[in-house]
């Protein structure tokens, strides 16, 4: 029988505000445990929580990008559970009003072709702490600096049937929240997480299969492999005469399988109810047309603006629009009035070489388009030749600065006086006799060694086409 | 909707609450009667009406921090802490 795998995706992403869903605690990541909570996070009696605008206008952003259609009237659910990450005892989330429902994601395809999902709902929510288990003691040690931290879910339809299309959608998701600036999507710092809800059936069936719920995905890798092996359990359990038991099951990396987890009696009856709390979100046609016009042009988009307004390759039009910032900067510096093949060759290039050698992402490096615009001019105008430029711009890469202050400050400026060179080559000539013979005889490779010693002996601040110009000049004098 | 006593027991322990012995079929009763006034109420046509959300709706904060608590005072109302962690019995699969 041939097996169709069946997968419906639950995303959990952090929104990347300043503060908390419901306080004013710092969001930020990493900090010493237990120093960004306070009565409302850490779940005190008493304590009374209060939406934070910035989520609001985030998760309603996200779910425009999704293709959701927003709900005007929304508000907020407790889901009760008892478990140490949740001091306050129930997370504050959106079960009946979700702030949005029924998007479409339309995304391409690594082999080629599009693929569209439906998305069933987005909500927000708040995340919970940690908890890291110390085996020698016993206990459990709590964090609740992530207590409190927004987060949105996206839940889509059972529409996937590969693990490629999970990881395609996956990639476009984080790319639109990512532009959007509502997420930085990291995780490996478990600001994007995923949950996979899967089932088989026989191809060709249009009744869903008993599903499991696959918890601890932390990365794509991660993801495929549990999505193969799931799918391969269930299909091998079935033949096997044997059923599929609804249940939550924790992948294991190490082991590489998933492994069913533990659940306590009626832990799924959450009894959610309307949070007294928070009143009703209301939203009106202004805000939201206010919303839509602050939305920027997404990657997609950009990408195809591009290939027809500069004529870039498509692999190229990828890795410029692939980070908001590096889009951002090559479009500023194009309009500074660099040639923009000049300004994409450079980004492509040094600037993400610079990137990758300090270990940061676009928006964090501190080349500006005026910056960039300098050094590419300076280079076709032969004040700098194109080596010193991509050291000038290694030691601005991560503190900005004036570049032709930083050029003049180091005596960077190219030679250009024929005089100045001239001396040179003659220096050289006159240190070597031994090369122009061998030169004359035939060994070619002398030509290189004269142009290299008379770079060298001007600092390789001089255009290297000169100085052989130069030298060509010389030794036909000889 | 009807009470029965075995829905308290199972309310009662998904709440972690210690219903002592005998007291499942007062409350049983009580609850019973509230639940038949939620009914009642529930008779009452609104199709067509309004919708309100109460008086207040759209109560938000700007998105500035402020101050957390000092780490010490948090952890003090902790059953058991090391200073750094609040600690507790293993829950962890």
């Amino acid at each position: 029988m041939i097996w169709e795998t069946v997968i419906g995706l639950e995303t959990h992403v952090e929104l990347s505000t300043r503060t908390k869903i419901f306080c004013a605690c710092s969001t930020r990541f990493g900090g010493a445990p237990n120093t960004q909570c306070c009565p409302v996070c850490a779940g005190l009696p008493g304590a009374l929580p209060v939406l934070n605008e910035g989520v609001l206008t985030y998760a309603v952003k996200a779910a425009l990008v999704l293709g959701c259609a927003i709900t005007r009237r929304s508000r907020f659910d407790r889901k009760n559970y008892f478990y140490p990450d949740l001091p306050r005892a129930y997370q504050i989330s959106q079960l009946y009003c979700p702030i949005a429902r029924d998007g479409e994601v339309t995304f391409s395809l690594p082999a080629g072709g599009h693929r569209t999902i439906r998305i069933h709902e987005l909500h927000m929510e708040d995340d919970a702490g940690k908890l890291i288990h110390n085996p020698e003691t016993g206990r459990t040690s709590i964090d609740y600096n992530r207590c409190g931290v927004p987060l949105i879910e996206i839940v889509t339809e059972p529409d996937f049937r590969t693990g490629e299309e999970v990881t395609a959608y996956l990639e476009t998701l984080k790319e639109r929240l990512q532009y959007l600036g509502v997420s930085d999507c990291r995780m490996q710092e478990g600001s994007l997480r995923c949950d996979v809800n899967l089932s088989v059936r026989p191809q060709g069936s249009t009744a869903l299969g008993t599903r499991t719920e696959m918890k601890n995905l932390s990365s794509f890798r991660a993801i495929l492999r549990a999505i193969a092996f799931e799918s391969q359990r269930q299909i091998a359990l079935i033949e096997g005469g044997g059923q599929v038991v609804q249940e939550t099951r924790r992948w294991d990396e190490d082991q590489n399988a998933s492994l069913p987890m533990r659940t306590k009696e009626n832990a799924q009856d959450y009894r959610y109810f309307p949070d007294p709390d928070l009143p009703p979100i209301v939203l009106s046609d202004g805000w939201l047309a206010r919303l839509w016009a602050e939305m920027p042009e997404l990657a997609e988009a950009k990408r195809d603006r591009y290939r027809a307004q500069f004529g870039l390759s498509e692999a190229d039009c990828k890795t410029l629009t692939s980070q908001r910032a590096l889009a951002e900067l090559f479009e500023q510096t194009a309009a500074l009035g660099t040639p923009p093949k000049q300004a994409a060759n450079w980004l492509l290039g040094p600037v993400l070489a610079q990137c990758s050698a300090h270990g940061l992402e676009a928006k964090d490096m501190r080349i500006t388009p005026q910056m960039l615009a300098r050094l590419i001019a300076l280079v076709q105008t032969g004040g700098l030749n194109r080596s010193t430029a991509i050291e000038v711009l290694a030691a601005l890469f991560t503190t900005g600065g004036d570049v032709d202050a930083y050029v003049s400050e180091h005596g960077l400026n190219q030679v250009c006086d024929a005089d100045l060179v001239g001396e040179a080559v003659e220096r050289v000539f006159a240190a070597n006799p031994k090369s122009i013979t061998d030169y004359w005889a035939g060994k070619e490779k002398a030509l290189g060694f004269l142009v290299g010693q008379t770079m060298r002996a001007l600092h390789d601040r001089a255009s290297p086409q000169a100085v052989q110009a130069a030298v060509r000049k010389k030794l036909r004098q000889n | 909707m009807k009470i029965t006593e075995e829905l308290v027991s199972r309310t009662a322990r998904l709440a972690r609450l210690d219903l002592p012995e005998g007291e499942a079929g007062p409350i049983t009763a009580e609850l019973e009667r509230i639940l038949q006034y939620m009914d009642q109420l529930a008779e009452l046509d609104t199709t067509g009406a309004a919708w309100s959300g109460g008086a207040l709706t759209n109560v938000l904060r700007p998105d500035e921090a402020a101050p957390s608590l000092d780490r010490a005072a948090l952890l003090a109302g902790a059953p058991e802490a090391d200073g750094t962690c609040f600690l507790a019995p293993r829950a962890v699969e």
